[in-house]
């Protein structure tokens, strides 16, 4: 077992230096695929006996990809066609792109044209997911995108393979889930950027193997007294919370991330496959139609807010951060609501915006000094 | 006093006289209005629709519907939109980078909800809702519009996901998800309006569905006669009848009219267009509302004309039974469509209408139209060997708008379609 230090530096490292974990797999004689932004189905690559790795953009000036994207783009996108276009993702082997918001569907042309290097992978989810017949055309997208899959390694994926996959998956589930509890008891150690880190790389591990370090951080974490916080503490809810900076601000403002409801991370965890309910393809096309309280999936009453307010009572949280992804529509019309629900029930909330080339951070450290005294 | 001013008042230009198609469709949209307004003091149920939602199925029912897309585009021809747009970015919270449409529309919402004092400059003819209907085709901005609006207003949401299309057809599982819905969304809305389906009813509405496509295609196919018969913007105002009307036969009567009037223009070698026609443009994206006379006056005064527009023809959807419906709907947006079939389908309207340039409308409102734009320009570009030029601009949000770049860039292309002229 490494020490604790030990582990979160190596998460760290990861998130600092993916390519470093891209070329780490290559190595190994590992095929591997990219995994745009959003809920993509990683499941199909790892179970195809290659290593899914999210590309979530990272901070980079986007200069070739203004040849493809208007300035109001999503910042994620812009980055993540700038890194395309210039070659940083050389050695994966495709790139999987579900369609879940107007950008994402220009992108899988985008890169189509842009990027003919990397196959591109679509896939569009079902958003009325009280069809019926949703599941099954989930399951026929799924199959595309195997048989796309087999393309690169001349086989194609088996059941129990996929169902084995599926016991990894949810595994390390559970074991982010535990590390999200837990780490609030050590709030000196998992400041916001360790924190955040931790949940990130899971982005760029082959998942049994980030399930491993997470297990053995969480084990340590528990042989570790609790540590008594006396700051304030905050849950973030919006897309992403980058770049890093952003996070040392809060850190620097005495508070600690207790819990997120960001895509980017405890929403990767949140829902588990069914263990039953048919074949492994299936089981895997249900575990979509059961997310729940994210902007990019369609679902009426609006119960983000309430589901919010559940995580601030759970975490014994003093507000929240809406992070706001810049030009973000979904989240855009998620906005109003779930403020409102919060400020009816006087929980505090500030909204910043979310670019990961955000270079004025003088005016959030204002912000966020503000945010702490209002709590 | 009113003599004074009569004196003083500089003689009119004489005007064209109205076409009688125009006057028929204002007939029809007041119509429209007018049953809306009826229906609701009869206690009847009243929809609002997304523009590309199959309104076969509601004609069929015979539910009155509404179209938020379609009002918001007049409230912003008609430069009504500020009050709106102040409302829904300041006490609604949303964001300004969301759909003018949408705001518009937010906004108005809750001004009929009793939540807001904004003035209804048409009164509230867009009379309050009693259910929605969506689909996706157009782009998934509108799925969380008509979420907000759901809640908002506290009513039931009928959905049909026609599913992006990233492939060059409408694959078969596509078809099978969505004809699935439809088939359940006819009895959700049976049940809920109370309403009959009756299969003989929609055979004929079908029948005249497809032939007001067919009508609405022949019209705009006219515009390929040189010099064009009308002025290419002038077809936008028709297209209500389309997004509204698509199954009635009040739009049989006013397509076949307008088809008459553009072949008697033909036969007289005469046209509306109030100039001579220099050059023949393709105009992509959705109309520039707030400042269609701004864009119509530019391009006049170099003679350029709009023959053909990659947007007005998303409403002429084929099809002849309930699969083909589904298939129908999976493709008829443009938006919906991957770059292959939107690059095919504009190279065709390009070389079919001799267009010698291309407008591409920056529409602020409209991430998914803008964000492969640019690779779109490229590679029609290319294959085509006609120039472009783009500008920025907003379906709704006079905001987002220069008049002083409209006029550059098209001054721009054409000085490049000038010289290719010279060139040939």
């Amino acid at each position: 077992m490494a020490d604790l230090q030990q582990n979160l530096m190596r998460l760290k490292a990861a998130c600092k230096n993916p390519r470093s974990q891209l070329d780490y797999y290559l190595k190994q004689g590992k095929k591997v695929i990219g995994c745009f932004p959003a809920f993509t189905p990683e499941e199909l690559v790892h179970s195809s006996g290659m290593i899914p790795m999210g590309i979530w953009g990272g901070p980079i000036e986007p200069k070739l990809a203004k040849s493809y994207l208007p300035a109001f783009a999503c910042p994620i996108m812009q980055a993540n066609m700038e890194f395309g276009l210039r070659g940083s993702y050389k050695g994966l082997s495709a790139v999987i792109i579900p369609t879940l918001c107007d950008t994402l569907r220009c992108m899988t042309q985008n890169w189509r044209f842009g990027v003919t290097e990397i196959p591109m992978i679509p896939m569009v989810y079902p958003q009325n997911r009280e069809s019926t017949a949703s599941t099954e055309y989930l399951i026929s997208e799924f199959e595309i995108a195997l048989a796309m899959l087999a393309t690169i390694t001349g086989q194609m994926m088996n059941e129990k393979a996929l169902c084995n996959t599926i016991l990894i998956y949810n595994e390390h589930n559970t074991v982010m889930r535990e590390f999200a509890t837990v780490a609030n008891e050590h709030l000196d150690i998992i400041t916001p950027s360790v924190r955040h880190e931790v949940m990130k790389s899971a982005f760029f591990f082959e998942k049994a193997e980030h399930t491993t370090i997470v297990r053995d951080i969480i084990a340590k974490l528990k042989k570790m007294p609790a540590y008594k916080y006396t700051g304030k503490k905050v849950i973030l809810t919006g897309i992403t919370c980058e770049p890093n900076v952003l996070l040392d601000i809060l850190q620097k403002n005495d508070i600690a991330v207790v819990g997120d409801d960001l895509v980017h991370e405890s929403q990767q965890f949140r829902t588990d496959i069914p263990e039953t309910g048919g074949g492994a393809l299936k089981r895997l096309a249900l575990q979509w139609s059961n997310r729940y309280g994210c902007s990019l999936i369609h679902e009426l009453g609006k119960n983000r807010g309430q589901l919010l307010i559940d995580m601030y009572k759970k975490n014994n949280a003093n507000g929240f951060i809406n992070c706001l992804m810049k030009f973000c529509d979904p989240e855009e019309y998620d906005q109003p609501y779930l403020e409102g629900d919060l400020h009816k029930v006087n929980i505090p909330i500030t909204t910043i915006a979310i670019d990961q080339q955000s270079t004025n951070l003088e005016q959030l450290q204002t912000r966020i000094q503000g945010f702490y005294e209002l709590l | 006093m009113s003599e004074e001013r009569t004196a003083a008042a500089p003689v009119a230009k004489p005007k064209n006289p109205k076409a009688k198609s125009m006057t028929m469709i204002g007939e029809q949209t007041d119509t429209l209005y007018e049953n809306a307004r009826l229906a609701k003091e009869s206690g009847e149920k009243v929809g609002w629709s997304a523009s590309i939602f199959p309104q076969e199925i509601a004609e069929t029912l015979g539910l009155v519907i509404l179209y938020p897309e379609n009002h918001s585009a007049g409230i912003a021809a008609r430069h009504q939109a500020d009050p709106f747009l102040q409302e829904c970015e300041g006490p609604l919270g949303y964001s300004n980078d969301l759909c003018a449409y949408a705001k518009v529309n937010l906004a108005y919402a809750t001004v009929l909800k009793g939540n807001s004092s904004v003035e209804l400059p048409d009164g509230g003819k867009m009379v309050k809702p009693d259910f929605l209907l969506l689909t996706n085709n157009i782009c998934t901005q509108l799925t969380k519009w008509y979420e907000n609006l759901a809640h908002q207003l506290d009513i039931p949401l009928f959905f049909i996901d026609t599913c992006y299309n990233p492939w060059d057809y409408v694959t078969e599982s596509r078809v099978r998800y969505v004809r699935s819905q439809i088939d359940q969304l006819i009895k959700n809305l049976c049940v809920f309006t109370g309403k009959q389906w009756d299969e003989e009813k929609f055979k004929e509405v079908m029948k005249i569905s497809q032939k007001n496509s067919y009508l609405w295609e022949r019209a705009n196919n006219l515009m390929d006669c040189k010099p064009s018969p009308l002025s290419g913007f002038e077809l936008f105002n028709y297209m209500s009848c389309m997004v509204c009307n698509r199954g009635k036969e009040s739009t049989t009567a006013i397509l076949k009219q307008l088809n008459a009037e553009i072949e008697q223009h033909i036969s007289d070698g005469s046209s509306t267009y109030p100039t001579k026609e220099e050059f023949r443009v393709s105009w992509d994206g959705i109309a520039c509302w707030p400042f269609l006379r701004h864009n119509l006056h530019t391009l006049k005064e170099y003679g350029v004309n709009m023959v053909a527009s990659s947007y007005g023809k998303a409403w002429a959807i084929e099809y002849d039974d309930l699969d083909g419906m589904a298939r129908a709907y999976c493709f008829a947006s443009t938006n919906g469509d991957n770059a292959s079939t939107m690059i095919s389908r504009r190279y065709e309207a390009l070389k079919r209408f001799g267009c010698e340039g291309t407008i591409y409308h920056v529409n602020r409102s409209c991430k998914v139209m803008d964000c492969q734009m640019m690779e779109i320009q490229r590679q029609l570009s290319k294959i085509a060997g006609v120039p472009f030029t783009s500008f920025d601009g907003d379906q709704a949000d006079y905001r987002n708008y220069s008049e002083a770049q409209f006029e550059t860039r098209i001054q721009g292309l054409v000085e490049v379609m000038r010289q290719n002229k010279e060139e040939k």
